[in-house]
């Protein structure tokens, strides 16, 4: 391997780290708050109210249906006038963070459902409030459910970052069009696919760890 | 200390509105246990949310230890919150906080500094002996375990009242015994009251003071709980009493009991005694004043809050009308008799 391979390889990688990093910091610190207000907002919960949750729901479920491809490029005029460009990896990371968003809330959502009612009535007759049943009981009960979720999230964002590299976002997916597909380079299609097999794996076993660590349920 | 006034309870379904709770009227005294028992679905989860407001009343006054919930703020009501414990069927334990933590949950809730929580803590611990599990997860603990910790974190904020929803129906009979004794001891060691439901009569008997019947989401009968036993008013208190005690014919002789009279067969009895009459020599007083023979099939006296109530399934033979003289004395002692068959000379000896 020419050392020009290995600084490409190297560079594209450290490029996808970098935007799948970014965009999934930022699309949990939206896609939290979101999916734990449908929670609660949803029928039957610590603080129901039907308009909230049905317009929130209808928001998460738009963003989920459009394609990452077109989603790319709709968004672009709103990309340009966040990150002055609508190319370049700053670039990717906007509708990056835009489609993970959608997909952390629900996933966090259905972690949440997932946690026992029981413990909810319980906090209530301690007298808690709904900070603190969401503090103390709902984000630590529904953590393993979380971490999950998230992991799934970090691992389809590679998947997402490699096409938004093919339109001129760099890192990996672009290197493997670039060389690979325009200049028929097998090993250096074979080398990416490779190191993107190894991040996949490398993120579910942290995330695996994670849930482990933070499960109690059965041992 | 618990006062429940005409509290209504309707819910409104799509196949009609039902009323899980029809007038309520129930004042439970400082100190006391308090038992209401029901079947399924008689409304009894539905009565003690309404306690601590988990469930709204549609009407009707709730006051615990002198303050009236109903007219409360939110935040009025989570202060008065703090002061009624509450434990569950199924534990509610929280899966991701250790034995310690969930025991520190409410006072964590109220503000409590690492320092005070443990002082608060660990006398909780040693009364309900969990000394040894603080560091365990719910999910390393039995049933019976799981349940002492609930307990010990509904005691932890010092309530004055503990409010049990069927605490001990997912237990086995020992288990359930050793919690309904910590809940006693809860009682006498922290002068606390207790409103608890259930469906189970063992659990009226083995702990509570006064006892009302739920059926339909009407209280129908109330009563102090050796009297409940003893003078049983409505059918279905009379129905509880019976599945709680045993009576029952062993079957080698049930299946020869015959349910008319005939040649060579002699009467069986089931004589219930309560208070006075339990603790009187019956038995050997049919023998000697009316010279009947007495075969025992089936003896059971049991004390409820010290009143003795006791079963008993006899055989008798002797002379006709000695037995009917035997029957007109027990009547006019109070002790009730009920012949339930006849069974052939051949099975049951009298020697
Ligand atoms: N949220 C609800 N909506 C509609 N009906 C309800 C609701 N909660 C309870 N009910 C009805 O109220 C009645 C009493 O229910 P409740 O749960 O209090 O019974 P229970 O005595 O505790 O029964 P169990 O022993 O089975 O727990 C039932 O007929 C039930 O169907
Ligand atoms: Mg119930």
């Amino acid at each position: 391997m020419s050392q020009t391979t290995l600084f490409l390889l190297l560079n594209a990688s450290l490029a996808t780290i970098y935007m799948v990093f970014i965009s999934s910091i930022l699309a949990t610190i939206v896609g939290l708050p979101l999916g734990i207000l449908l929670y609660i907002t949803r029928k039957g919960n610590i603080l129901e109210q039907k308009s909230i949750y049905q317009i929130l729901a209808a928001i998460v479920n738009v963003g989920r249906s459009i394609p990452f491809i077109i989603l790319m490029i709709a968004v672009i005029p709103f990309t340009r006038l966040i990150v002055g460009t609508s190319i370049g990896m700053n670039a990717a990371i906007v509708p990056l963070s835009l489609a993970a968003m959608p997909f952390i809330a629900r996933v966090v959502e259905n972690a949440l459902l997932e946690v026992n009612r029981g413990l909810i009535e319980a906090a209530t007759a301690m007298g808690a409030t709904s900070w603190q049943i969401i503090i103390k009981v709902l984000i630590p009960e529904s953590l393993p459910g979380i971490i999950n979720g998230l992991t799934l999230t970090v691992i389809s964002l590679i998947g997402f970052s490699a096409m938004a590299g093919a339109v001129g976002g760099g890192g990996l997916g672009d290197l493997a069009i670039r060389y690979g597909y325009h200049r028929f380079d097998v090993s250096m299609m074979l080398m990416t696919i490779i190191i993107m097999v190894v991040f996949v794996q490398l993120i579910q076993w942290i995330g695996d760890r994670m849930v482990h660590k933070f499960s109690h349920h059965k041992r | 200390m618990i006062i429940l006034n005409e509290i209504y309870k309707k819910y409104s379904t799509p196949s009609g509105e039902i009323t899980a709770l029809n007038n309520i009227n129930l004042r439970v005294s400082p100190g006391e246990i308090f038992g209401i028992i029901g079947k399924s679905g008689a409304g009894k989860s539905t009565l003690i949310r309404c306690v601590n407001l988990l469930e709204k009343p549609t009407s009707g006054q709730v006051i615990v230890a002198g303050e009236e919930l109903t007219s409360l703020s939110p935040s009025e009501l989570r202060n008065a919150r703090r002061k009624i414990g509450m434990i569950f069927q199924h534990f509610n334990l929280l899966t991701s906080r250790t034995v310690y933590d969930n025991i520190a949950l409410p006072l964590e809730l109220c503000g409590y500094s690492r320092q005070q929580i443990k002082e608060n803590i660990m006398p909780l611990l040693d009364l309900t002996g969990l000394m040894d599990k603080i560091n365990h997860f719910p999910a390393q603990l039995s049933g019976g375990q799981k349940q002492r910790v609930a307990i010990a974190r509904a005691l932890a904020s010092q309530p004055k009242v503990l409010l049990s929803d069927e605490a001990t129906s997912a237990l086995d009979p020992e288990t359930t015994h050793k919690i309904l004794d910590l809940l006693k001891n809860i009682r006498d060691t922290l002068k606390l009251t207790i409103l608890l439901i259930t469906h189970e009569m063992s659990v009226i008997k083995a702990c509570c003071d006064r006892v009302a019947i739920l059926q339909h989401g009407e209280l129908i009968e109330e009563n102090e709980v050796g009297e409940f036993f003893a003078h049983p008013k409505t059918p279905i208190a009379k129905k509880f009493i019976a599945s709680s005690l045993t009576h029952t014919l062993p079957d080698a002789i049930r299946s020869k009991v015959l349910a008319f009279e005939q040649p060579d067969t002699h009467p069986v009895w089931r004589l219930r005694f309560i208070e006075k009459t339990a603790t009187q020599p019956i038995v050997s007083q049919l023998i000697n004043q009316f010279n009947l023979r007495i075969n025992i099939l089936q003896a059971n006296v049991d004390y409820i809050k010290n009143h003795p109530l006791g079963i008993m399934i006899i055989a008798v033979a002797g002379d006709t009308s000695k037995i009917q003289a035997g029957m007109l004395y027990l009547q006019n002692l109070g002790v009730q008799l009920e012949v339930i068959g006849y069974v052939p000379n051949n099975i049951i000896s009298f020697a």
